[in-house]
C-alpha cells in the first residue's frame, strides 16, 4: 500500500516536473532513481507471479488430460492446455532415432519335406526355401532412423533370424537436401525393382514373395553401393532410377574388384484415376557379373554336385499395381490388384562339378516368369487375397555339359490363398494356404500343400503408409 | 507518385486473376486448409489437396499422385501434431523436395499454432491411436482458424513479399468476416451449451471446448478402432443411465454404430462436415461452421431441451 502511495506521488512529480521550477537536479535524480527501483520490483514481482500461473496451468491441464485419458469424464468440459510443442525436445529422447520392432511368428505345415525344395529347371540362388516346418519365430526386425543434420537421413534395419543371427538389411544414407527432385542414397538398401522389392517381408500380403521374385532376385535383391533417384516436375508421378553396387548377392555373386557387380536402372509412373482409383507401374533392368556362383544340383547319374557359374545375368520386368477404395477411403473396403512379368537371360561359362571333373563350357537360359495376386478389405481389419504364380523355365543350353546335367522343361506354378486380420495398423494375423508345384519330380509335377498361420506385429515408431 | 503507386496495385490486382498465373503452388493435407487458403490469397495461391472430407485423415497412403504433389509444391500446409505421421513423413522423403521440409518457410503446421486439448500424460499403443503431442482435429474450432489464418498470411507474405499487400488485405477482410461469423455462431450455439453428446471418433474435444459440449462416450472403443458391437452395448447401457442427447459422428465414418445406437436409444445421430467439403452446406469455412452448428441444434430440438 505505502509502495502505491510512493508510486502515484512519484508519478505525480514525473508529471509535474517540468513545471516545478523549484525542484534542484538532486531531487530529480533521487525520484528517478526511486522510480527505477519501483519499476524493478514491480516487474520481478510480475514475472515471478506469471510464472507461477503457468506452472498452475500446466499441472491442471496434466491433471484433466489424464482425467480425459483414463476414461470420458462426464461433467468437465474440457480445458485447453498449455501448447507442448516443446514437450517432446525439451528431453534428451527427442533426439534419439525412431526405433522399431517387428516380431513375428509363424506355425507351418507342408505336405512334402522343406529341405529338399526347389525350383525345378531354375538355378538356385538367394533365399528360396517355404521356411521351417511346425513352430518358428519369424524374422524379427529391429529399424532406426532419423534425419542426420540438415543433408541426410539415415536408416538400419537390422533382421534377427531364429537362429540367433544378426544381419544389416538395410543401412543406408539418403540426402534430404538435393534440389529439382534428387535424390542420392548410399549404402546396403533393397534395390528399387519391380513393386515388391523395395517392401520389407513384414508388409507383403502373403506370407512368401511370389515364385519370380524367389527364382531371379532370391526373393529380394539388396545391393551394397549407390542410388540416383529423379522426380520429375509433372502432375503425374514419374521418377527415374539408377544403381550401382557390389552385387554380392543373387544373381550376382562376391567377386573382389574395383569396379561394380550390378547395375540395376528403373522407372516408375503412376497417378490417380478419379478419387477412387490409384495405379503404379515400373519397368526395371538389372545386370549382374558374378563369378563363381556356386550351386548344389544333381547329374543325370544322380549324384550331388557343386557348379559354378560366370558370366552376364541380365533380367527385365515390367509390373503394375492398382488400389481401389470407394471415395479414396480404404477404412471399409478396399481392393488391390498388382502383378509383375520378369524375363532373365544368363550367359557365361558353366563349370561342372568343381571339385572333381571340373568340366567347363558354354551356358546360355533365357527364363520368364509372372505373378498376379488381389487382395480384398471386405470389412475393418479383414482381408482375403489371392496369388497365382507361374515361371517357364524356357530355354537352357549347357552345350557340352548337357552330357552331365539335366535339361529341364518345365512350369512351375503356385496358388495361394490367405486370409488375414489386422486389427490395427500395428497387427496382423494371418492364415495362407498355398498349393506350391515348384518340384518336378521324375518328370511330373510334385505339389506340396503349404499352410501357414503367422503374425505379424509392429511397435514403436509409426510404420510407413507407402504406397 | 502516390496515384501512380495506387495505379499498379490497381493493374497488378486485375492483371493477375486474369492471366490466373499463380504466384504459390501449396498443397494442403486437409481440405480446411485449401479453404483457408482460398480465403487468404484468392488464386494467388494454387493448392492441391490431398486428402477429401470423405477419406480418414489418419489412413491415408502415399500414393504417386500425392508424392508428384509435393514434389511440385512451394508450400505445404497440414495440421500436423501426427495427423499425418503415417504418410507425410514418407511423401517429404520421397518428394526430392527441399523446400518443403519442416523447418524451412514452405512447410506450415497448423496444429504448432494452437493449445492442444487431450494431450496424453502417458504414450501406450493399448490405448489406441493416441497422439503424442494431443489431440490434432483442431480444425472444429473457429477460434483455431483464426489464429491458423494470421500465421498462413504472414507465411503467404514472407514466401511472396511481391503481394504482400494483397495477402495482407485479404487477411484483414477474412479476420473481420470470420469474428463476426463467431459471434453469430456463439449466439446462434448458445442452446447446446452443456448437452451432453456421444461422439464416434474423438474428432471434436476442440469443438466441445467451444460450444460447452460435454462428451458422455465414444463409439470407438479406443482412439482410431472401429466400434465394436460390445463396446456399443456398454455405450448404450451408459446412455440409459446417463442419457446424451445426440450421437455425432464424421462424414468419413462409418454409419452403422451410429445408426445402430440411434435408433436403441432414440437419440438422433447427426453427420457434422468434420471439414470443408464433409456437407452440401459445407463448401467453404464459412459453411462448415454454419452446417456444424445447425446439426447439433437438432440435439436441443429433438429432445427435451433443458
Amino acid at each position: 500500500m505505502s509502495r502505491t502511495n510512493t508510486l502515484a506521488v512519484a508519478l505525480a512529480a514525473t508529471a509535474f516536473a517540468p513545471f516545478s521550477f523549484a525542484a534542484d537536479n538532486a531531487d530529480l535524480d533521487q525520484i528517478r532513481g526511486e522510480i527505477n527501483a519501483l519499476r524493478q520490483s514491480y516487474e520481478s514481482r510480475i514475472s515471478e507471479l506469471e510464472a507461477r500461473l503457468k506452472k498452475a496451468e500446466t499441472s491442471q491441464a496434466a491433471s484433466l488430460a489424464a482425467e480425459a485419458g483414463a476414461s470420458a469424464t462426464p461433467g468437465v468440459a474440457p480445458v485447453a492446455a498449455v501448447s507442448s510443442a516443446a514437450a517432446g525436445t525439451a528431453s534428451g529422447v527427442g533426439l534419439n532415432p525412431n526405433v522399431s520392432l517387428i516380431l513375428s511368428g509363424t506355425y507351418a505345415n507342408f505336405s512334402r519335406k522343406p529341405e529338399d525344395y526347389r525350383i525345378s529347371g531354375f538355378m538356385p540362388g538367394g533365399e528360396v526355401a517355404p521356411g521351417p516346418r511346425g513352430f518358428s519365430l519369424g524374422e524379427s526386425e529391429l529399424g532406426f532412423s532419423a534425419s542426420v543434420d540438415h543433408l541426410f537421413y539415415g536408416q538400419a534395419n537390422f533382421a534377427v533370424s531364429p537362429d540367433n543371427e544378426i544381419s544389416a538389411e538395410e543401412a543406408f544414407i539418403q540426402t534430404t537436401a538435393l534440389p529439382a527432385g534428387l535424390k542420392v542414397k548410399a549404402g546396403r538398401f533393397f534395390s528399387g525393382l519391380g513393386y515388391l522389392n523395395e517392401q520389407h517381408a513384414h508388409t507383403w500380403d502373403f506370407v512368401d514373395n511370389p515364385l519370380v521374385y524367389q527364382a531371379f532376385l532370391g526373393t529380394q535383391f539388396a545391393q551394397d553401393g549407390v542410388q540416383f533417384k529423379w522426380l520429375a516436375p509433372s502432375d503425374t508421378f514419374l521418377e527415374i532410377g539408377a544403381e550401382a553396387g557390389r552385387g554380392s548377392k543373387f544373381p550376382g555373386s562376391e567377386v573382389s574388384r574395383n569396379g561394380s557387380g550390378a547395375q540395376a536402372v528403373f522407372a516408375h509412373v503412376g497417378g490417380d484415376i478419379g478419387v477412387s482409383n490409384s495405379w503404379r507401374a515400373g519397368l526395371s533392368y538389372l545386370s549382374a557379373s558374378p563369378k563363381n556362383r556356386d550351386y548344389d544340383e544333381t547329374d543325370v547319374l544322380g549324384n550331388s554336385v557343386t557348379n559354378s557359374f560366370s558370366g552376364r545375368s541380365r533380367l527385365v520386368g515390367a509390373d503394375f499395381v492398382w488400389k481401389w477404395a470407394p471415395n479414396g477411403n480404404a477404412d471399409r473396403q478396399n481392393f488391390k490388384l498388382q502383378g509383375a512379368y520378369f524375363r532373365r537371360k544368363e550367359d557365361g561359362d558353366l563349370v561342372y562339378d568343381r571339385a572333381a571333373t571340373a568340366q567347363s563350357d558354354r551356358y546360355t537360359s533365357s527364363q520368364s516368369g509372372w505373378y498376379l495376386q488381389g487382395i480384398f478389405q471386405f470389412m475393418p481389419a479383414w482381408h482375403v487375397g489371392l496369388r497365382y504364380d507361374l515361371l517357364n523355365s524356357g530355354a537352357v543350353d549347357y552345350a557340352s555339359n548337357a552330357a552331365n546335367l539335366n535339361t529341364v522343361d518345365y512350369r512351375p506354378t503356385k496358388t495361394s490363398l490367405m486370409f488375414d486380420w489386422s486389427p490395427s495398423e500395428f497387427s496382423r494375423v494371418r492364415l495362407q494356404l498355398a498349393r506350391d508345384k515348384s518340384r518336378q519330380i521324375d518328370g511330373v509335377a510334385a505339389p506340396d500343400n503349404q499352410l501357414y498361420l503367422q503374425y505379424q506385429m509392429s511397435l514403436g515408431a509409426h510404420g510407413a503408409h507407402s504406397y | 507518385m502516390k496515384n501512380a503507386f495506387l495505379l499498379i496495385l490497381l493493374v497488378q490486382g486485375l492483371v493477375a486473376p486474369m492471366t490466373s498465373q499463380a504466384a504459390i503452388r501449396a498443397m494442403a493435407c486437409e481440405p480446411e486448409w485449401t479453404a483457408l487458403l482460398q480465403e487468404l490469397a484468392a488464386d494467388k495461391v494454387s493448392t492441391y489437396t490431398a486428402t477429401t472430407a470423405l477419406q480418414d485423415p489418419h489412413h491415408i497412403q502415399a500414393r504417386p499422385s500425392l508424392i508428384a504433389a509435393v514434389r511440385n509444391a512451394d508450400l505445404l500446409v497440414c495440421t500436423g501434431a501426427e495427423l499425418e505421421v503415417g504418410w507425410l513423413p514418407v511423401m517429404l522423403r520421397q518428394s526430392g523436395n527441399p523446400n518443403v521440409q519442416p523447418g524451412k518457410p514452405g512447410y506450415f503446421g497448423a496444429a504448432d499454432l494452437v493449445s492442444k486439448l487431450e494431450v496424453p500424460t502417458r504414450l501406450d499403443r493399448a490405448d489406441g491411436d493416441v497422439h503424442a503431442s494431443g489431440n490434432p482435429h483442431i480444425q472444429t474450432d473457429p477460434r483455431n482458424i483464426a489464429l491458423v489464418a494470421d500465421a498462413l498470411s504472414k507465411r503467404l507474405v514472407q514466401l511472396d513479399s511481391v503481394n504482400a499487400a494483397f495477402y495482407q488485405a485479404r487477411y484483414a477482410d477474412f479476420a473481420a468476416r470470420w469474428r463476426m461469423a463467431m459471434q453469430r455462431w456463439e449466439k446462434d450455439a448458445a442452446p447446446v451449451r452443456g448437452m451432453p453428446v456421444i461422439v464416434q471418433h474423438k474428432a471434436y474435444p476442440y469443438l466441445e471446448n467451444w460450444l460447452g459440449l460435454v462428451e458422455l462416450a465414444t463409439l470407438e472403443p479406443k482412439p482410431g478402432v472401429e466400434p465394436t458391437s460390445s463396446h456399443l452395448s456398454e455405450v448404450l447401457a451408459l446412455q440409459q443411465r446417463q442419457p446424451a442427447k445426440l450421437i455425432i459422428r464424421s462424414a468419413y465414418n462409418d454409419s452403422r454404430g451410429a445408426d445402430w445406437l440411434a435408433e436403441r436409444a432414440k437419440v438422433p445421430a447427426v453427420v457434422l462436415p468434420f471439414t470443408v467439403g464433409g456437407s452440401d452446406r459445407a463448401k467453404d469455412l464459412f459453411g462448415l461452421f454454419d452446417d456444424t452448428v445447425a446439426q447439433l441444434l437438432k440435439g436441443v430440438k429433438g429432445g427435451a431441451a433443458p
